[in-house]
Protein backbone atom coordinates (compact mmCIF):
# COMPACT_ATOMS: atom_id res chain seq x y z
CA UNK A 1 0.00 0.00 0.00
CA UNK A 2 1.13 3.51 -0.94
CA UNK A 3 1.43 5.80 1.98
CA UNK A 4 -0.83 8.70 2.80
CA UNK A 5 2.13 11.08 2.54
CA UNK A 6 5.64 10.11 1.02
CA UNK A 7 8.03 13.07 0.63
CA UNK A 8 11.03 12.14 -0.98
CA UNK A 9 14.37 13.53 -0.81
CA UNK A 10 12.90 17.14 -0.21
CA UNK A 11 15.27 20.10 0.68
CA UNK A 12 14.15 23.52 1.26
CA UNK A 13 15.06 27.01 2.71
CA UNK A 14 14.62 30.87 2.73
CA UNK A 15 16.32 32.84 -0.29
CA UNK A 16 19.66 31.34 -0.69
CA UNK A 17 19.94 29.95 2.36
CA UNK A 18 19.42 25.97 2.60
CA UNK A 19 18.13 24.36 5.66
CA UNK A 20 16.67 21.42 5.13
CA UNK A 21 18.62 18.88 2.70
CA UNK A 22 17.33 15.93 1.33
CA UNK A 23 14.87 14.98 4.06
CA UNK A 24 12.51 11.41 3.28
CA UNK A 25 9.65 10.84 5.30
CA UNK A 26 6.30 8.80 5.08
CA UNK A 27 3.42 9.06 7.08
CA UNK A 28 0.75 5.80 6.45
CA UNK A 29 -3.20 6.58 7.08
CA UNK A 30 -3.98 6.70 10.99
CA UNK A 31 -0.63 7.02 12.40
CA UNK A 32 0.99 9.86 14.93
CA UNK A 33 4.13 10.51 13.44
CA UNK A 34 6.57 12.50 15.22
CA UNK A 35 9.54 14.63 14.69
CA UNK A 36 12.10 15.42 16.92
CA UNK A 37 15.45 17.17 16.99
CA UNK A 38 17.71 19.76 18.10
CA UNK A 39 16.65 23.64 17.96
CA UNK A 40 17.04 24.93 14.36
CA UNK A 41 17.72 21.69 12.91
CA UNK A 42 15.38 22.84 10.41
CA UNK A 43 11.97 20.42 11.32
CA UNK A 44 9.57 23.79 10.95
CA UNK A 45 11.28 24.57 7.95
CA UNK A 46 9.85 20.72 6.69
CA UNK A 47 6.82 21.16 7.36
CA UNK A 48 6.13 24.64 5.39
CA UNK A 49 8.04 22.73 2.50
CA UNK A 50 5.49 20.04 2.54
CA UNK A 51 2.36 22.03 3.06
CA UNK A 52 3.71 24.68 0.95
CA UNK A 53 3.99 27.42 2.68
CA UNK A 54 7.53 27.42 1.29
CA UNK A 55 8.62 25.82 -2.08
CA UNK A 56 10.76 22.75 -1.91
CA UNK A 57 13.54 23.32 -4.04
CA UNK A 58 14.35 19.67 -4.68
CA UNK A 59 12.21 16.50 -4.07
CA UNK A 60 8.65 15.12 -4.13
CA UNK A 61 5.99 15.15 -2.05
CA UNK A 62 3.30 12.46 -2.54
CA UNK A 63 0.15 13.16 -0.76
CA UNK A 64 -2.55 10.32 -1.69
CA UNK A 65 -0.47 9.49 -4.69
CA UNK A 66 -0.24 12.77 -6.54
CA UNK A 67 2.49 14.94 -6.07
CA UNK A 68 1.66 18.03 -4.52
CA UNK A 69 5.03 19.64 -4.25
CA UNK A 70 4.87 23.29 -5.19
CA UNK A 71 1.53 23.47 -4.43
CA UNK A 72 0.11 26.64 -2.97
CA UNK A 73 -0.78 26.28 1.04
CA UNK A 74 -3.92 27.03 -0.24
CA UNK A 75 -4.38 24.38 -2.80
CA UNK A 76 -2.89 21.71 -0.01
CA UNK A 77 -5.92 22.62 1.97
CA UNK A 78 -8.13 21.50 -0.70
CA UNK A 79 -5.94 18.25 -1.05
CA UNK A 80 -6.82 17.19 2.20
CA UNK A 81 -4.19 18.50 4.02
CA UNK A 82 -4.43 20.97 7.00
CA UNK A 83 -1.84 22.76 8.99
CA UNK A 84 -1.32 24.42 11.98
CA UNK A 85 2.08 26.84 12.31
CA UNK A 86 4.30 26.82 15.52
CA UNK A 87 3.27 30.21 16.67
CA UNK A 88 0.55 32.37 15.57
CA UNK A 89 -1.64 30.15 14.41
CA UNK A 90 -5.58 31.54 15.47
CA UNK A 91 -6.74 34.91 13.86
CA UNK A 92 -6.51 37.20 17.16
CA UNK A 93 -9.25 39.66 16.24
CA UNK A 94 -11.72 37.10 15.16
CA UNK A 95 -14.23 35.33 17.30
CA UNK A 96 -13.61 31.61 18.20
CA UNK A 97 -16.64 31.15 16.01
CA UNK A 98 -15.28 32.80 12.90
CA UNK A 99 -11.74 31.32 13.16
CA UNK A 100 -13.28 28.14 12.32
CA UNK A 101 -15.66 29.18 9.78
CA UNK A 102 -12.02 30.48 8.34
CA UNK A 103 -10.83 27.08 8.53
CA UNK A 104 -13.65 26.12 5.68
CA UNK A 105 -13.49 29.20 3.78
CA UNK A 106 -13.59 27.29 0.67
CA UNK A 107 -17.08 25.28 1.72
CA UNK A 108 -20.53 26.94 1.65
CA UNK A 109 -22.42 23.98 3.00
CA UNK A 110 -22.05 21.77 6.71
CA UNK A 111 -20.39 24.72 7.81
CA UNK A 112 -22.12 25.46 10.93
CA UNK A 113 -22.76 21.72 11.70
CA UNK A 114 -18.95 20.95 11.42
CA UNK A 115 -18.51 23.44 13.70
CA UNK A 116 -20.71 22.13 16.50
CA UNK A 117 -19.14 18.88 15.73
CA UNK A 118 -15.75 19.98 16.78
CA UNK A 119 -17.04 21.75 19.65
CA UNK A 120 -18.12 19.18 21.19
CA UNK A 121 -15.06 17.67 21.85
CA UNK A 122 -13.99 21.12 22.99
CA UNK A 123 -15.99 22.18 25.65
CA UNK A 124 -14.00 25.18 26.65
CA UNK A 125 -14.38 26.86 23.06
CA UNK A 126 -17.95 25.52 23.10
CA UNK A 127 -18.86 27.67 26.49
CA UNK A 128 -18.02 31.04 24.83
CA UNK A 129 -17.92 30.78 20.65
CA UNK A 130 -18.09 34.90 20.56
CA UNK A 131 -14.89 35.09 22.20
CA UNK A 132 -12.36 36.84 20.24
CA UNK A 133 -9.18 34.15 20.09
CA UNK A 134 -6.82 37.17 21.02
CA UNK A 135 -8.02 36.97 24.76
CA UNK A 136 -7.80 32.67 24.94
CA UNK A 137 -4.85 30.91 27.29
CA UNK A 138 -2.78 29.15 25.20
CA UNK A 139 -3.94 25.80 25.71
CA UNK A 140 -7.37 27.26 23.96
CA UNK A 141 -5.69 29.13 21.09
CA UNK A 142 -4.46 25.95 20.55
CA UNK A 143 -7.01 23.91 20.36
CA UNK A 144 -9.08 26.24 18.15
CA UNK A 145 -6.10 26.39 15.40
CA UNK A 146 -6.19 22.50 15.29
CA UNK A 147 -10.40 22.97 15.57
CA UNK A 148 -9.69 25.09 12.54
CA UNK A 149 -7.05 23.05 10.45
CA UNK A 150 -9.65 20.06 11.07
CA UNK A 151 -12.89 21.90 9.33
CA UNK A 152 -12.37 20.83 6.11
CA UNK A 153 -11.84 17.05 7.10
CA UNK A 154 -8.48 16.93 6.04
CA UNK A 155 -6.84 13.00 6.17
CA UNK A 156 -3.85 14.44 6.98
CA UNK A 157 -2.85 17.13 9.80
CA UNK A 158 0.77 18.54 10.29
CA UNK A 159 1.41 20.23 13.73
CA UNK A 160 3.99 22.37 14.52
CA UNK A 161 5.03 21.89 18.39
CA UNK A 162 1.05 21.95 19.50
CA UNK A 163 2.43 21.60 22.81
CA UNK A 164 5.03 24.30 23.17
CA UNK A 165 4.56 27.02 26.54
CA UNK A 166 1.96 25.28 27.48
CA UNK A 167 1.38 23.89 31.02
CA UNK A 168 2.04 19.82 32.17
CA UNK A 169 -2.08 19.46 32.52
CA UNK A 170 -2.94 21.04 28.99
CA UNK A 171 0.05 19.40 27.42
CA UNK A 172 -1.60 15.91 28.38
CA UNK A 173 -4.96 17.37 27.08
CA UNK A 174 -4.06 18.42 23.79
CA UNK A 175 -1.92 15.23 23.57
CA UNK A 176 -5.28 12.82 24.37
CA UNK A 177 -7.07 15.37 21.85
CA UNK A 178 -4.26 14.31 19.10
CA UNK A 179 -4.77 10.49 20.07
CA UNK A 180 -8.87 11.22 19.59
CA UNK A 181 -7.82 13.09 15.81
CA UNK A 182 -6.21 10.13 15.16
CA UNK A 183 -8.49 7.95 16.41
CA UNK A 184 -11.34 9.81 13.84
CA UNK A 185 -9.31 8.62 11.02
CA UNK A 186 -6.90 11.65 10.64
CA UNK A 187 -3.08 10.81 10.33
CA UNK A 188 -0.70 13.13 12.56
CA UNK A 189 2.47 14.61 11.90
CA UNK A 190 3.53 16.71 14.24
CA UNK A 191 7.50 18.32 15.53
CA UNK A 192 7.39 18.16 19.06
CA UNK A 193 10.16 19.27 21.86
CA UNK A 194 7.73 17.20 24.56
CA UNK A 195 9.52 14.44 22.87
CA UNK A 196 8.77 11.78 25.66
CA UNK A 197 5.24 12.30 26.03
CA UNK A 198 5.26 12.83 21.96
CA UNK A 199 6.58 9.46 21.21
CA UNK A 200 4.30 7.94 24.00
CA UNK A 201 1.48 8.26 21.57
CA UNK A 202 2.92 8.05 18.04
CA UNK A 203 3.67 5.19 16.05
CA UNK A 204 6.72 6.48 14.53
CA UNK A 205 9.67 8.99 15.06
CA UNK A 206 12.30 10.78 13.15
CA UNK A 207 15.37 12.60 14.51
CA UNK A 208 16.38 15.52 12.25
CA UNK A 209 19.84 16.82 13.14
CA UNK A 210 21.02 19.83 10.81
CA UNK A 211 18.26 19.51 8.37
CA UNK A 212 18.73 16.01 7.40
CA UNK A 213 17.40 12.82 8.06
CA UNK A 214 19.16 11.15 11.14
CA UNK A 215 17.16 8.07 12.79
CA UNK A 216 13.51 6.50 11.46
CA UNK A 217 12.25 4.19 14.10
CA UNK A 218 8.92 3.58 16.22
CA UNK A 219 7.59 5.45 19.20
CA UNK A 220 8.42 2.55 21.47
CA UNK A 221 12.20 1.93 20.00
CA UNK A 222 13.00 5.33 20.21
CA UNK A 223 12.17 5.80 24.02
CA UNK A 224 14.16 2.58 24.91
CA UNK A 225 17.01 4.25 22.11
CA UNK A 226 19.69 5.10 24.59
CA UNK A 227 20.99 7.60 22.69
CA UNK A 228 18.02 9.79 21.71
CA UNK A 229 17.06 9.13 25.01
CA UNK A 230 20.24 10.79 26.18
CA UNK A 231 19.55 13.90 23.77
CA UNK A 232 16.15 14.43 23.19
CA UNK A 233 14.35 13.00 26.18
CA UNK A 234 16.99 14.29 29.05
CA UNK A 235 17.36 12.18 32.64
CA UNK A 236 13.98 13.47 34.83
CA UNK A 237 16.45 14.73 36.92
CA UNK A 238 18.51 17.07 34.38
CA UNK A 239 15.87 18.59 32.45
CA UNK A 240 18.39 20.04 30.14
CA UNK A 241 17.49 18.66 27.15
CA UNK A 242 18.09 21.26 24.60
CA UNK A 243 21.62 22.63 26.18
CA UNK A 244 23.14 19.24 25.01
CA UNK A 245 21.39 18.15 21.60
CA UNK A 246 24.20 18.64 19.19
CA UNK A 247 23.76 21.82 16.71
CA UNK A 248 21.46 23.73 19.33
CA UNK A 249 21.57 27.44 17.88
CA UNK A 250 18.35 28.89 19.86
CA UNK A 251 16.49 30.11 16.80
CA UNK A 252 14.32 31.45 18.92
CA UNK B 1 -21.74 80.39 20.70
CA UNK B 2 -23.18 79.98 17.61
CA UNK B 3 -20.55 80.89 15.31
CA UNK B 4 -18.73 77.58 17.17
CA UNK B 5 -21.77 75.62 16.81
CA UNK B 6 -21.79 76.38 12.96
CA UNK B 7 -18.37 75.67 12.33
CA UNK B 8 -18.90 72.42 14.25
CA UNK B 9 -21.75 71.45 11.58
CA UNK B 10 -19.19 72.07 8.69
CA UNK B 11 -16.70 70.20 10.57
CA UNK B 12 -18.98 66.92 10.52
CA UNK B 13 -19.52 67.54 7.17
CA UNK B 14 -15.82 67.72 6.01
CA UNK B 15 -15.25 65.14 8.58
CA UNK B 16 -17.42 62.87 6.90
CA UNK B 17 -15.57 63.15 3.71
CA UNK B 18 -12.38 62.64 5.17
CA UNK B 19 -13.77 59.91 7.28
CA UNK B 20 -15.81 57.98 3.87
CA UNK B 21 -11.74 58.17 2.70
CA UNK B 22 -9.85 57.04 5.45
CA UNK B 23 -11.87 54.02 6.29
CA UNK B 24 -11.14 53.31 3.13
CA UNK B 25 -7.43 53.81 3.35
CA UNK B 26 -6.90 52.06 6.59
CA UNK B 27 -9.06 49.24 5.27
CA UNK B 28 -6.32 48.20 2.48
CA UNK B 29 -3.50 49.29 5.02
CA UNK B 30 -4.98 46.85 6.85
CA UNK B 31 -5.30 43.92 4.00
CA UNK B 32 -2.45 45.05 1.82
CA UNK B 33 0.09 46.19 4.78
CA UNK B 34 0.94 49.51 3.01
CA UNK B 35 0.58 53.09 2.81
CA UNK B 36 -1.59 53.67 -0.42
CA UNK B 37 -0.42 57.18 -1.36
CA UNK B 38 -2.86 57.01 -4.62
CA UNK B 39 -5.90 57.00 -2.41
CA UNK B 40 -5.98 60.96 -2.91
CA UNK B 41 -6.10 61.01 -6.46
CA UNK B 42 -8.26 57.86 -6.93
CA UNK B 43 -10.75 60.27 -4.87
CA UNK B 44 -10.08 62.54 -7.90
CA UNK B 45 -10.86 59.98 -10.17
CA UNK B 46 -14.24 59.01 -8.19
CA UNK B 47 -15.73 62.73 -8.67
CA UNK B 48 -14.48 62.99 -12.30
CA UNK B 49 -16.07 59.69 -13.34
CA UNK B 50 -19.11 60.70 -12.31
CA UNK B 51 -18.90 64.22 -13.79
CA UNK B 52 -18.26 62.20 -16.77
CA UNK B 53 -21.87 60.79 -16.84
CA UNK B 54 -23.84 62.96 -14.90
CA UNK B 55 -23.12 65.57 -17.60
CA UNK B 56 -23.93 63.49 -19.96
CA UNK B 57 -27.63 62.46 -18.35
CA UNK B 58 -30.70 64.59 -17.18
CA UNK B 59 -28.97 67.08 -14.89
CA UNK B 60 -32.40 68.54 -13.32
CA UNK B 61 -32.21 68.91 -9.57
CA UNK B 62 -33.96 67.76 -7.43
CA UNK B 63 -36.08 69.23 -4.53
CA UNK B 64 -33.83 71.30 -2.47
CA UNK B 65 -30.39 69.41 -3.69
CA UNK B 66 -28.22 71.18 -6.10
CA UNK B 67 -27.87 67.63 -8.02
CA UNK B 68 -30.35 65.42 -9.58
CA UNK B 69 -31.51 61.58 -9.34
CA UNK B 70 -29.11 61.07 -12.50
CA UNK B 71 -26.43 61.75 -9.87
CA UNK B 72 -27.09 58.01 -8.25
CA UNK B 73 -25.73 55.80 -11.25
CA UNK B 74 -23.12 58.29 -12.04
CA UNK B 75 -21.72 57.74 -8.41
CA UNK B 76 -22.64 53.85 -8.76
CA UNK B 77 -20.79 53.92 -12.06
CA UNK B 78 -18.15 55.78 -10.31
CA UNK B 79 -17.36 53.26 -7.49
CA UNK B 80 -17.58 50.53 -9.91
CA UNK B 81 -14.81 52.32 -11.87
CA UNK B 82 -12.35 53.55 -9.14
CA UNK B 83 -12.88 50.11 -7.93
CA UNK B 84 -11.94 48.44 -11.18
CA UNK B 85 -8.65 51.00 -11.49
CA UNK B 86 -7.40 50.31 -7.92
CA UNK B 87 -7.55 46.53 -8.39
CA UNK B 88 -6.19 46.68 -12.11
CA UNK B 89 -3.29 48.57 -10.54
CA UNK B 90 -3.15 46.12 -7.85
CA UNK B 91 -2.76 43.63 -10.41
CA UNK B 92 0.02 45.07 -12.44
CA UNK B 93 2.06 46.66 -10.06
CA UNK B 94 1.39 45.77 -6.30
CA UNK B 95 1.19 42.31 -7.03
CA UNK B 96 4.67 41.63 -8.32
CA UNK B 97 6.03 43.65 -5.85
CA UNK B 98 4.47 40.84 -3.41
CA UNK B 99 5.30 38.02 -5.02
CA UNK B 100 9.07 39.50 -5.17
CA UNK B 101 8.47 40.04 -1.37
CA UNK B 102 9.16 43.60 -1.26
CA UNK B 103 9.18 45.38 1.54
CA UNK B 104 6.30 47.87 2.07
CA UNK B 105 7.91 51.01 1.93
CA UNK B 106 9.04 50.32 -1.57
CA UNK B 107 5.23 49.37 -2.40
CA UNK B 108 4.31 52.73 -0.67
CA UNK B 109 6.76 54.66 -3.00
CA UNK B 110 5.15 52.76 -5.58
CA UNK B 111 1.76 54.09 -5.12
CA UNK B 112 3.42 57.60 -4.89
CA UNK B 113 3.88 56.50 -8.83
CA UNK B 114 0.42 55.61 -9.48
CA UNK B 115 -0.66 58.40 -7.63
CA UNK B 116 1.53 61.18 -10.02
CA UNK B 117 0.45 58.83 -13.61
CA UNK B 118 -3.71 59.04 -12.18
CA UNK B 119 -3.41 62.51 -11.36
CA UNK B 120 -1.56 63.24 -14.86
CA UNK B 121 -4.21 60.94 -16.71
CA UNK B 122 -7.20 63.21 -14.77
CA UNK B 123 -5.48 66.31 -15.85
CA UNK B 124 -5.44 65.17 -19.58
CA UNK B 125 -8.42 64.14 -19.84
CA UNK B 126 -10.72 66.89 -18.04
CA UNK B 127 -8.07 69.63 -18.05
CA UNK B 128 -6.72 71.91 -15.72
CA UNK B 129 -9.68 74.17 -14.98
CA UNK B 130 -12.01 73.49 -12.27
CA UNK B 131 -15.64 72.37 -13.09
CA UNK B 132 -19.12 71.69 -11.50
CA UNK B 133 -21.96 69.14 -11.03
CA UNK B 134 -24.38 71.95 -11.09
CA UNK B 135 -24.17 75.37 -10.98
CA UNK B 136 -27.14 77.40 -8.86
CA UNK B 137 -27.42 77.88 -5.19
CA UNK B 138 -28.11 75.53 -2.74
CA UNK B 139 -30.44 77.36 -0.46
CA UNK B 140 -29.12 76.40 3.43
CA UNK B 141 -32.28 75.00 5.66
CA UNK B 142 -31.99 76.78 8.75
CA UNK B 143 -31.99 74.38 11.66
CA UNK B 144 -32.63 75.25 15.40
CA UNK B 145 -30.60 77.19 17.36
CA UNK B 146 -30.18 79.31 14.24
CA UNK B 147 -28.01 76.92 12.72
CA UNK B 148 -27.39 76.83 8.78
CA UNK B 149 -26.89 73.86 6.96
CA UNK B 150 -27.36 73.23 3.19
CA UNK B 151 -29.24 69.90 1.97
CA UNK B 152 -25.93 68.73 0.30
CA UNK B 153 -24.35 68.90 3.38
CA UNK B 154 -26.70 66.85 5.19
CA UNK B 155 -26.75 64.13 1.93
CA UNK B 156 -23.11 64.10 3.00
CA UNK B 157 -23.40 62.96 6.32
CA UNK B 158 -26.19 60.36 5.73
CA UNK B 159 -24.05 58.58 3.16
CA UNK B 160 -21.20 58.46 5.78
CA UNK B 161 -23.43 57.17 8.11
CA UNK B 162 -25.03 54.29 5.77
CA UNK B 163 -21.48 53.63 4.35
CA UNK B 164 -20.40 53.03 7.79
CA UNK B 165 -23.04 50.93 8.47
CA UNK B 166 -22.68 49.10 4.94
CA UNK B 167 -19.06 48.36 5.94
CA UNK B 168 -20.12 47.13 9.51
CA UNK B 169 -21.97 44.82 7.89
CA UNK B 170 -20.27 43.61 5.03
CA UNK B 171 -17.39 42.86 7.50
CA UNK B 172 -18.58 41.52 10.53
CA UNK B 173 -21.84 39.57 8.67
CA UNK B 174 -20.58 38.45 5.08
CA UNK B 175 -17.72 35.48 4.71
CA UNK B 176 -15.90 37.94 2.15
CA UNK B 177 -15.95 40.35 4.89
CA UNK B 178 -14.79 38.39 7.65
CA UNK B 179 -11.72 36.77 5.39
CA UNK B 180 -10.75 40.49 4.74
CA UNK B 181 -10.32 40.76 8.44
CA UNK B 182 -8.73 37.23 8.85
CA UNK B 183 -6.49 38.19 5.95
CA UNK B 184 -5.43 41.87 7.80
CA UNK B 185 -4.95 39.55 11.08
CA UNK B 186 -2.36 37.13 9.17
CA UNK B 187 -2.09 36.82 6.04
CA UNK B 188 0.22 33.71 5.88
CA UNK B 189 -2.07 32.05 8.28
CA UNK B 190 -5.42 32.63 5.56
CA UNK B 191 -3.66 31.58 3.29
CA UNK B 192 -2.44 28.10 5.08
CA UNK B 193 -6.72 27.83 6.29
CA UNK B 194 -7.58 28.15 2.50
CA UNK B 195 -8.38 31.58 2.18
CA UNK B 196 -7.65 32.52 -1.88
CA UNK B 197 -6.03 35.95 -0.46
CA UNK B 198 -5.21 37.31 -3.73
CA UNK B 199 -8.81 37.35 -4.12
CA UNK B 200 -9.71 39.01 -0.70
CA UNK B 201 -6.92 41.59 -2.42
CA UNK B 202 -9.10 42.42 -5.22
CA UNK B 203 -11.93 42.52 -3.00
CA UNK B 204 -10.33 44.80 -0.80
CA UNK B 205 -8.80 47.61 -3.48
CA UNK B 206 -12.66 47.34 -4.72
CA UNK B 207 -14.29 48.57 -1.54
CA UNK B 208 -11.49 50.78 -0.89
CA UNK B 209 -12.43 52.48 -4.42
CA UNK B 210 -15.47 52.33 -4.27
CA UNK B 211 -15.45 54.06 -0.89
CA UNK B 212 -12.95 56.95 -1.92
CA UNK B 213 -15.19 57.60 -4.94
CA UNK B 214 -18.45 58.41 -3.11
CA UNK B 215 -15.88 60.41 -0.73
CA UNK B 216 -14.67 62.09 -4.17
CA UNK B 217 -18.82 62.95 -5.13
CA UNK B 218 -19.75 64.12 -1.94
CA UNK B 219 -16.66 66.59 -2.17
CA UNK B 220 -17.75 67.48 -5.69
CA UNK B 221 -21.46 67.67 -4.92
CA UNK B 222 -20.44 70.77 -2.50
CA UNK B 223 -17.32 72.15 -4.05
CA UNK B 224 -15.17 72.37 -7.65
CA UNK B 225 -13.87 70.10 -8.94
CA UNK B 226 -10.54 69.53 -10.26
CA UNK B 227 -7.56 67.47 -10.43
CA UNK B 228 -5.70 68.07 -7.64
CA UNK B 229 -9.06 68.38 -5.37
CA UNK B 230 -8.38 64.38 -3.76
CA UNK B 231 -4.46 65.00 -3.37
CA UNK B 232 -4.98 67.82 -0.65
CA UNK B 233 -7.17 65.26 1.00
CA UNK B 234 -4.51 62.60 1.26
CA UNK B 235 -2.80 64.11 4.77
CA UNK B 236 -6.12 64.88 6.49
CA UNK B 237 -6.80 61.14 5.65
CA UNK B 238 -3.99 59.67 6.57
CA UNK B 239 -4.17 61.60 10.08
CA UNK B 240 -7.62 60.27 10.42
CA UNK B 241 -5.97 56.75 9.87
CA UNK B 242 -3.32 57.32 12.18
CA UNK B 243 -5.88 58.93 14.82
CA UNK B 244 -7.95 56.20 14.64
CA UNK B 245 -5.61 53.60 14.98
CA UNK B 246 -4.28 51.67 11.80
CA UNK B 247 -6.77 48.97 10.25
CA UNK B 248 -9.32 50.03 11.81
CA UNK B 249 -12.67 51.43 10.04
CA UNK B 250 -14.85 53.03 12.95
CA UNK B 251 -11.39 54.38 14.50
CA UNK B 252 -10.47 55.82 11.14
CA UNK B 253 -14.51 57.74 10.79
CA UNK B 254 -14.15 58.81 14.27
CA UNK B 255 -10.24 60.43 13.25
CA UNK B 256 -11.88 62.00 10.17
CA UNK B 257 -14.35 63.70 12.94
CA UNK B 258 -11.62 64.63 14.55
CA UNK B 259 -9.81 66.00 11.79
CA UNK B 260 -12.77 67.76 10.14
CA UNK B 261 -13.93 69.26 13.06
CA UNK B 262 -10.61 70.75 14.43
CA UNK B 263 -9.67 72.06 11.50
CA UNK B 264 -12.85 73.88 10.92
CA UNK B 265 -13.09 75.37 14.73
CA UNK B 266 -9.72 76.29 14.50
CA UNK B 267 -10.48 79.12 12.38
CA UNK B 268 -11.84 80.72 15.13
CA UNK B 269 -8.75 81.94 16.46
CA UNK B 270 -6.23 81.21 13.19
CA UNK B 271 -6.71 82.67 10.27
CA UNK B 272 -8.61 80.76 7.66
CA UNK B 273 -5.79 80.08 5.13
CA UNK B 274 -3.74 77.76 8.05
CA UNK B 275 -6.46 75.45 8.25
CA UNK B 276 -5.21 73.03 6.32
CA UNK B 277 -2.08 72.77 8.60
CA UNK B 278 -4.24 71.62 11.56
CA UNK B 279 -4.52 67.69 10.73
CA UNK B 280 -0.90 67.76 9.92
CA UNK B 281 -0.44 68.80 13.57
CA UNK B 282 -2.58 66.57 14.82
CA UNK B 283 -0.75 63.71 12.98
CA UNK B 284 2.31 64.70 14.33
CA UNK B 285 1.45 65.53 17.60
CA UNK B 286 -0.49 61.93 17.47
CA UNK B 287 2.75 60.40 16.22
CA UNK B 288 4.73 61.24 19.07
CA UNK B 289 2.44 60.92 21.88
CA UNK B 290 0.11 58.13 20.56
CA UNK B 291 1.41 56.10 17.71
CA UNK B 292 -1.03 53.38 18.05
CA UNK B 293 -3.55 55.65 17.63
CA UNK B 294 -6.56 57.11 20.28
CA UNK B 295 -8.13 53.63 20.45
CA UNK B 296 -5.12 51.60 20.60
CA UNK B 297 -3.80 48.67 18.58
CA UNK B 298 -7.03 46.80 17.54
CA UNK B 299 -7.59 42.98 18.66
N1 LIG C 1 11.45 32.88 7.78
C1 LIG C 1 12.76 32.57 7.87
N2 LIG C 1 13.67 33.23 7.13
C2 LIG C 1 15.00 32.93 7.20
N3 LIG C 1 15.50 31.97 7.99
C3 LIG C 1 14.66 31.27 8.75
C4 LIG C 1 13.25 31.54 8.74
N4 LIG C 1 12.65 30.69 9.61
C5 LIG C 1 13.65 29.93 10.13
N5 LIG C 1 14.84 30.28 9.61
C6 LIG C 1 16.14 29.66 9.93
O1 LIG C 1 16.09 28.31 9.54
C7 LIG C 1 16.75 27.49 10.47
C8 LIG C 1 15.85 26.34 10.88
O2 LIG C 1 14.69 26.89 11.47
P1 LIG C 1 13.43 26.01 11.84
O3 LIG C 1 12.42 26.93 12.38
O4 LIG C 1 13.05 25.15 10.70
O5 LIG C 1 14.04 25.10 12.97
P2 LIG C 1 13.27 24.18 14.00
O6 LIG C 1 13.93 22.85 13.91
O7 LIG C 1 11.83 24.24 13.80
O8 LIG C 1 13.68 24.85 15.37
P3 LIG C 1 12.82 25.12 16.69
O9 LIG C 1 12.96 23.92 17.51
O10 LIG C 1 13.50 26.30 17.28
O11 LIG C 1 11.41 25.40 16.29
C9 LIG C 1 17.17 28.39 11.63
O12 LIG C 1 18.53 28.67 11.51
C10 LIG C 1 16.36 29.63 11.42
O13 LIG C 1 17.07 30.76 11.85
MG1 LIG D 1 10.22 25.00 14.83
Amino acid sequence: MTPLLDVQGVSAGYGDVRIVHGVSIHVEAREIVTIIGPNGAGKSTLLKAVFGAIRPTEGRVILEGRDVAGLSAFQMVQAGAGFVPQTENVFPSLTIRENLEMGAYRRQQGVNERIDELLDRFPELARRPNETAGRLSGGQRQALAMCRALMLEPRLLLLDEPTAALSPIMREEIFAQIVAIRDSGVAVLMVEQNAREALEISDRGYVLVNGQNALEQSGAEMLANPEVGRLFLGRVESGAIEADAPGAEGSR
Amino acid sequence: MTEFAQLLVVGVVVGSIVGLGAMGLTLAFGILKFANFAHGDMMTLGMFLAYAVYTRLDGTAMGPFSVGLAMVPAMLIAMAGVGLVAASVDQTVYRRLRRRGSASITMAIASLGVAIMVRAVIQLIWGPTPVRYATGINVAWTLPFGLRMRPDQVLIVIAMFALAVGLYLLLFKTRLGKAMRATSDNPALADISGIDTERIRAATWMIAGALIAVAGVMFGVQSQLKFDAGFEFLLPMFAAVILGGVGNPWGALAGGMVVGISQEVSTLWIPTGYKTAVPFVLLTVMLIVRPRGLFGPKG
